[in-house]
C-alpha cells in the first residue's frame, strides 16, 4: 500500500515577544497510507491541533515537509477535507447551501451539485433536513452537516479535529458508530482518515493505529498498532489492556520529566489546575484509599482526560501523589493533607508549594527582600515571560498566584496590580 | 448571490402586488424627476429661489432624501473599500485605523466653505458643485462610523469559520460574500441606520449656508427652513418640521425596519432570541408576488450572473497554486511601498502645509492666543451641555430601562428623537432668547443640547436594560435603596454605556457648535463667543485665515479632549466596571 500522505522532520515554533521561540512540535515524522484510520492522541496542549493544521496545509510549518501522494505541498492540502470540533457551520446557510460549499471549486453544474449533496446529504441521514438551518438543529445533526461538507468533495483524507467532544455522549458515541459503519462498509471514497483525539477509548474504538504525542513541545512518543477486529467491544479484555498501555504511555513519559526538572531548579510549566480542584481530587483518592489504575480513577469520576491529566501532574509536582506505570496512590503528605482541617491543608500546602516549586521560592523571597514588602505584578510578569514568552507566562503566574492566595503566603490587589506578602509570613 | 434573497418561495398575485407595483413606479419616477434638478446651471453670484407655498415641500422634501441616500451609498462604497483593505493590509491597517479615529472625531462642519469651494471648482456652472458639497457633508457624517463597524466585523470573524473558508479553497470573492459580508451585515445594518439618522443635521445644516459672503440655497428643506426663518415665516417653520418628522418616519418604516427583520438570518449565535424585531413592511413584501417574481426573473439571474463573471475572473487569477498566506518573500517589496508611500504623501503635503504655516505665521500670536480662548468657551458649553443632559437622561433612562415593557416602547421613539435634526429645533428657540433677552452665552447651551441628549439617553437606556436581573434581586434582599441603590448597583452598571453616550454626545457638540454658537432670526443675530461662532463668521465672511485658525484650534481642542478624557474613561469603563 503506497503512503498517501507524509510528513518528514515537522518542527513548528511560534515566534513570541521578548523570549526565544517557543517549539510546540518537533521532529514529527508519519505518514498515513491507503486505508488506514490513524489516531493521534496527546494531552491538551500539546500541539495535536497545529500538527493537524499543517496536515491540513491551513498553517505552514517552521521546517520539514507535508507531501500527498509524493508532492510537496506549498498551501492548502488538495487532498484533504476536515471536520472541525466547533462544526464551523456558516448560520446564514441552509444545511443544503452548506454542504454545497463543499462543491464550490468543482468544476461542475449547480444542478449535479445539488444532486451530490443530496446524496451525501442521504448517507449522513439527513435527507428531508436539507432546507433547515444549523441553528434548528441539534449539535449531532450538525456536526452531520460538517461531515457532509468535508465528504461531498470527495477527499483522498478525512481530517477530524477533535470531531466528537464538543457532542454530548450519546450523541457522540452515535455518530461515531455511523462514521465507522461508512468507512468500514466503504460507502464513501476516502482513503483514509486522521482523527485527532484526546480521547483514549475514542481511539481505541475508532482507529487502526493510534500515534501518542509527549506534551511540549511534542514529539511522538509511540506508534501503536490496535489489531483488534471490528466490530470492537469496549469491556473485552484486549480492548481495555490497549486502553491501559495508552494511559500508562501518557502519563509515565510525563511525571519523570517534571521530576527531573524539579531536580534541575528551572522552572517549570504549572499544571492549570486550581487549589480547590486539587484538594477535591485528594480528598477522592484518600476515600478509595489503595492504588488504583489511572483509567479506572478517570471512568470512575466520568472524567475527561483534558480535565484529568492536569490534576494527576499538578498533585504529583506536590509531591502529593506518587504515578507509576499508570497507576496513582497518595504519598504520606497526600493522607496527611487530606485529612488535615482548612487550616491546617493551607499549611500542607504552603509548605509543599516552597519545597517543591523554585518560583514561589523567589516571589516570596523578593518581596521579603523589600522594605514595603510588595511588589507590581509586572515584574513577576515579565520574569515568567522571559521564561515561556508572554502568553503562557501571564497564565502561569495567574495560576501560582492563586495557589499563593490560598497557602496564605501572598495577598494581591487586582485593581492597583501590586502583589503583597501575608503578614504572617 | 442565493444567500441575500433566498427566502422568497412561491406567492400568488394578489392586489397589494398592485400597490407595490405602483409604489416601484412612482419610486423611480420621482428618482428621474428629482434627480433632472441636481445638474442645472449655476454661477457663483445666482441666487436660488426657495418657494415657501407648502405644495412645493414634498418636491424639496425629495430632493433632501436623495442626497442622503446618494452620500449613504457612497458612505457603503467607502465602507467596503476602506474597511476591507484596513482590515487585509496590516501595514495599512495600522495607518489607516488611527486615521479613521481622527476623521471620527474632528467637526466635520468646520470644513464646508472648503468643500464647497473644492466642488464648485471641480463642477464649473453647474449646481453639481454645491450639490456635491453637501453630500459629502452628510457622507462625513455617516461614513466614520460604518467603517469601523466594517472593520471590526472583518476583524473577528470566528477562527474556525475562517479555517472552514480556507480549507474550502474560498477565492477572495467568495470568501467576501459568503463569509465577511454576511458576517458584517447586522453591524452594518445597525450601524448604518444610527449614521443615516446622524447624517439629517447634517443635510439640515449643509443645504443652506453662506460662504465666502453668499448666501446658496440648494432646493431642500433645509434651505426650504433656512428662507422660511429669514422671512420670519412660523408656519413654514412648522411645515417643514413636520414634514422632515413624517420623512424620518417614512424612511424608518420603509428601509430601516424591514432591513433590520431581514438582517436577523446573518446572526451567529446558534439560539433562538426571544424577541425577533418585526416589520409590517417586509412582510408585506416577503409575502407578495411581484417580489417573488422580480427576485426570479430579473434580481437572481443578474445576481448568478455576475457572480460568475466575478468568480470565473478570480479563478483564472489563481491559475498559479495556493501558497501559505503569509510569506516572507514580498517583506522587501513591502517595505519598499510604505516608504515611496510615506515620501510621496510628504511630498504631497509640502506645499498646503507650507502655505498653512505661512498663514498662521501672518495671523499671529495674538489672534492665535484668541482663538484657542475661543476654543475653551466652546469646550466649556460642550461640557456644560453633556453635563445638563445627563442630569435628566440619566433618572429618566434608568427609569425606562428597568422596565422591559415602557423600554421595548421607548427605544425606537428615543432613536427617533435623536435622528430629527436638533438644528431644525433652533430657530424656535431663537425667537424665545429674542422674546424674553436671553444671555446667548448661555442660551446656546440648550441648543447644543437639544442634538446630543438623545444619546445619552439611548445609551443609558441600553445600560440599565443590561442589569442583570440577579443583581437587582441582591439589591433587594439586602434592602438597598436610594442612593446606595444607585452608588452600588446603578451607576457602575450603567457607567460603561454611559461613557459610549458621552462621546457620542460630545462629537455631536463639537459640530453643533459651529452652528449653535450663531443663529438669527428676521433682522436679530444673536451671537455667543466661542470657536464655532468664530468659523461660522469667518465662512460667511471668506476670511480664510480665520477658517483656519478656527478648524486647526477646534481639531486640536477635540483630538486633544478625546485622548485625554475619554479614551481614559473609556479604558476605565471597559475594564472595571464590566458587567458580564
Amino acid at each position: 500500500m503506497k503512503n498517501l500522505l507524509e510528513l518528514k522532520e515537522i518542527n513548528k515554533t511560534f515566534k513570541i515577544k521578548g523570549t526565544s521561540d517557543s517549539t510546540i512540535l518537533e521532529n514529527i515524522n508519519l505518514h498515513v497510507k491507503e486505508g488506514e484510520f490513524l489516531a493521534v492522541l496527546g494531552p491538551s496542549g500539546s500541539g495535536k491541533s497545529t500538527l493537524l493544521r499543517i496536515i491540513a496545509g491551513l498553517i505552514p510549518s517552521s521546517s520539514g515537509t507535508v507531501s500527498y501522494l509524493g508532492k510537496e505541498i506549498k498551501g492548502v492540502n488538495p487532498g484533504v477535507a476536515m471536520v472541525f470540533q466547533s462544526f464551523a457551520l456558516f448560520p446564514w446557510l441552509t444545511v443544503l447551501e452548506n454542504v454545497m460549499l463543499g462543491l464550490e471549486r468543482k468544476k461542475i453544474s449547480v444542478e449535479y451539485k445539488r444532486e451530490k449533496s443530496m446524496q451525501v446529504l442521504d448517507i449522513v441521514g439527513l435527507d428531508g433536513f436539507e432546507n433547515a438551518y444549523p441553528k434548528e438543529l441539534s449539535g449531532g445533526m450538525r456536526q452531520r452537516v460538517g461531515i457532509g461538507r468535508a465528504l461531498v468533495s470527495e477527499p483522498d483524507i478525512l481530517l477530524m479535529d477533535e470531531a466528537f467532544s464538543a457532542l454530548d455522549v450519546l450523541t457522540a458515541e452515535n455518530l461515531r458508530r455511523d462514521l465507522l459503519e461508512l468507512w468500514l462498509d466503504k460507502k464513501i471514497p476516502t482513503k483514509s482518515i486522521v482523527l485527532i483525539t484526546h480521547g483514549i477509548e475514542e481511539a481505541v474504538y475508532m482507529a487502526d493505529r493510534a500515534i501518542i504525542l509527549s506534551s511540549g513541545p511534542a514529539t511522538i512518543i509511540k506508534n501503536i498498532d490496535i489489531s483488534l477486529p471490528r466490530w470492537r467491544d469496549r469491556k473485552s479484555p484486549e480492548f481495555l489492556s490497549y486502553v491501559d498501555e495508552i494511559y500508562s504511555i501518557m502519563t509515565k513519559k510525563k511525571i519523570p520529566m517534571t521530576e527531573m526538572l524539579v531536580q534541575t531548579k528551572k522552572d517549570l510549566i504549572i499544571p492549570s489546575v486550581s487549589a480547590g480542584a486539587l484538594t477535591g481530587f485528594l480528598e477522592l483518592l484518600e476515600d478509595l484509599n489503595e492504588k488504583i489504575d489511572l483509567y479506572k480513577l478517570a471512568d470512575r469520576f466520568l472524567m475527561d482526560m483534558e480535565d484529568f491529566l492536569p490534576l494527576i501532574e499538578a498533585s504529583a509536582l506536590l509531591h502529593f501523589t506518587k504515578v507509576t506505570e499508570g497507576d496513582i496512590e497518595l504519598t504520606e503528605h497526600g493522607v496527611e493533607f487530606a485529612r488535615a482541617t482548612v487550616l491546617e491543608r493551607k499549611k500542607l500546602f504552603r509548605q509543599q508549594l516552597l519545597e517543591h516549586i523554585p518560583f514561589v521560592q523567589k516571589m516570596i523571597n523578593i518581596l521579603r527582600s523589600k522594605s514595603n514588602k510588595q511588589m507590581n505584578i509586572e515584574f513577576f510578569e515579565e520574569l515568567q515571560s522571559q521564561t515561556f514568552g508572554e502568553e503562557i507566562g501571564q497564565k502561569q503566574l495567574e495560576l501560582l498566584i492563586g495557589w499563593e492566595r490560598y497557602a496564605e503566603l501572598i495577598e494581591y490587589d487586582d485593581n492597583k496590580e501590586i502583589v503583597y506578602l501575608e503578614q504572617s509570613v | 448571490m442565493e444567500i441575500f434573497t433566498k427566502s422568497l418561495t412561491k406567492r400568488r398575485f394578489s392586489f397589494t402586488d398592485i400597490i407595490i407595483i405602483a409604489v416601484i413606479f412612482i419610486i423611480l419616477y420621482i428618482i428621474l424627476k428629482l434627480s433632472s434638478g441636481m445638474n442645472i446651471p449655476f454661477v457663483q453670484g445666482d441666487h436660488l429661489n426657495i418657494d415657501l407655498s407648502p405644495l412645493m415641500l414634498p418636491y424639496y422634501a425629495g430632493r433632501s432624501l436623495l442626497r442622503m441616500f446618494i452620500a449613504f451609498f457612497f458612505s457603503l462604497l467607502f465602507t467596503f473599500i476602506y474597511g476591507y483593505i484596513a482590515a487585509k493590509v496590516k501595514t495599512a491597517g495600522s495607518v489607516m485605523v488611527p486615521v479613521l479615529d481622527i476623521l471620527q472625531s474632528i467637526p466635520v462642519l468646520g470644513f464646508l466653505s472648503a468643500t464647497i469651494i473644492a466642488f464648485m471648482a471641480a463642477f464649473p456652472n453647474s449646481l453639481m458643485g454645491v450639490e456635491c458639497a453637501s453630500i459629502f457633508a452628510i457622507f462625513t457624517g455617516q461614513a466614520w462610523n460604518m467603517t469601523f463597524s466594517f472593520y471590526h466585523s472583518l476583524m473577528t470573524i470566528p477562527k474556525d469559520l475562517e479555517e472552514a473558508g480556507q480549507m474550502l479553497h474560498f477565492n477572495p470573492w467568495r470568501r467576501f460574500i459568503s463569509l465577511e459580508l454576511p458576517i458584517s451585515a447586522i453591524g452594518l445594518i445597525w450601524n448604518g441606520m444610527m449614521s443615516f439618522g446622524g447624517g439629517w443635521f447634517f443635510l439640515a445644516a449643509s443645504e443652506a449656508i453662506s460662504v465666502l459672503g453668499e448666501d446658496i440655497h440648494l432646493p431642500g428643506i433645509g434651505s426650504y427652513l433656512a428662507v422660511a426663518v429669514e422671512s420670519g415665516n412660523v408656519q413654514a417653520m412648522l411645515y417643514a418640521m413636520l414634514v422632515m418628522l413624517v420623512m424620518i418616519l417614512l424612511v424608518d418604516q420603509l428601509f430601516w425596519r424591514p432591513l433590520i427583520v431581514w438582517g436577523q438570518r446573518f446572526k451567529l449565535e446558534f439560539s433562538e432570541a426571544k424577541e425577533q424585531p418585526d416589520s409590517f413592511v417586509y412582510n408585506v413584501l416577503y409575502r407578495s408576488f411581484i417580489m417573488y417574481w422580480l427576485y426570479s426573473h430579473i434580481f437572481a439571474p443578474i445576481g448568478i450572473f455576475f457572480n460568475r463573471c466575478i468568480l470565473w475572473f478570480f479563478d483564472r487569477l489563481e491559475k498559479a497554486p495556493h501558497t501559505y498566506v503569509s510569506i516572507n518573500a514580498g517583506y522587501f517589496v513591502q517595505r519598499g511601498c510604505k516608504v515611496f508611500i510615506a515620501l510621496f504623501l510628504l511630498y504631497e503635503l509640502y506645499a498646503p502645509a507650507k502655505e498653512a504655516v505661512f498663514m498662521l505665521y501672518d495671523i499671529g500670536f495674538n489672534d492665535l492666543y484668541q482663538a484657542f480662548i475661543m476654543g475653551l468657551y466652546t469646550g466649556g458649553r460642550v461640557l456644560a451641555a453633556l453635563f445638563l443632559g445627563a442630569l435628566w437622561t440619566i433618572p429618566v433612562g434608568v427609569k425606562i430601562g428597568l422596565n422591559p415593557r415602557l423600554s421595548a416602547k421607548m427605544q425606537p421613539l428615543v432613536q427617533i428623537a435623536a435622528s430629527f435634526p436638533a438644528n431644525m429645533l433652533f430657530p424656535f428657540f431663537t425667537i424665545l432668547f429674542v422674546e424674553y433677552h436671553v444671555n446667548f452665552e448661555y442660551g446656546s447651551i440648550l441648543l447644543m443640547m437639544m442634538g446630543t441628549q438623545w444619546y445619552i439617553l439611548f445609551n443609558v437606556i441600553a445600560g440599565a436594560m443590561s442589569i442583570p436581573n440577579d443583581l437587582i434581586e441582591a439589591t433587594e434582599i439586602f434592602e438597598l435603596s436610594g442612593w446606595k441603590k444607585w452608588k452600588s448597583l446603578i451607576l457602575p452598571s450603567i457607567f460603561p454605556h454611559l461613557v459610549t453616550g458621552f462621546i457620542t454626545a460630545s462629537g455631536g457638540a463639537w459640530n453643533a457648535s459651529i452652528i449653535s454658537e450663531l443663529v438669527s432670526w428676521k433682522k436679530y443675530t444673536l451671537t455667543a463667543s466661542g470657536i464655532g461662532a468664530y468659523i461660522s463668521t469667518a465662512t460667511s465672511a471668506g476670511d480664510w485665515n480665520g477658517i483656519l485658525v478656527g478648524i486647526a484650534v477646534m481639531c486640536i481642542l477635540v483630538v486633544l479632549i478625546n485622548r485625554f478624557i475619554w479614551h481614559r474613561l473609556y479604558y476605565m469603563a471597559q475594564t472595571k466596571y464590566h458587567v458580564d
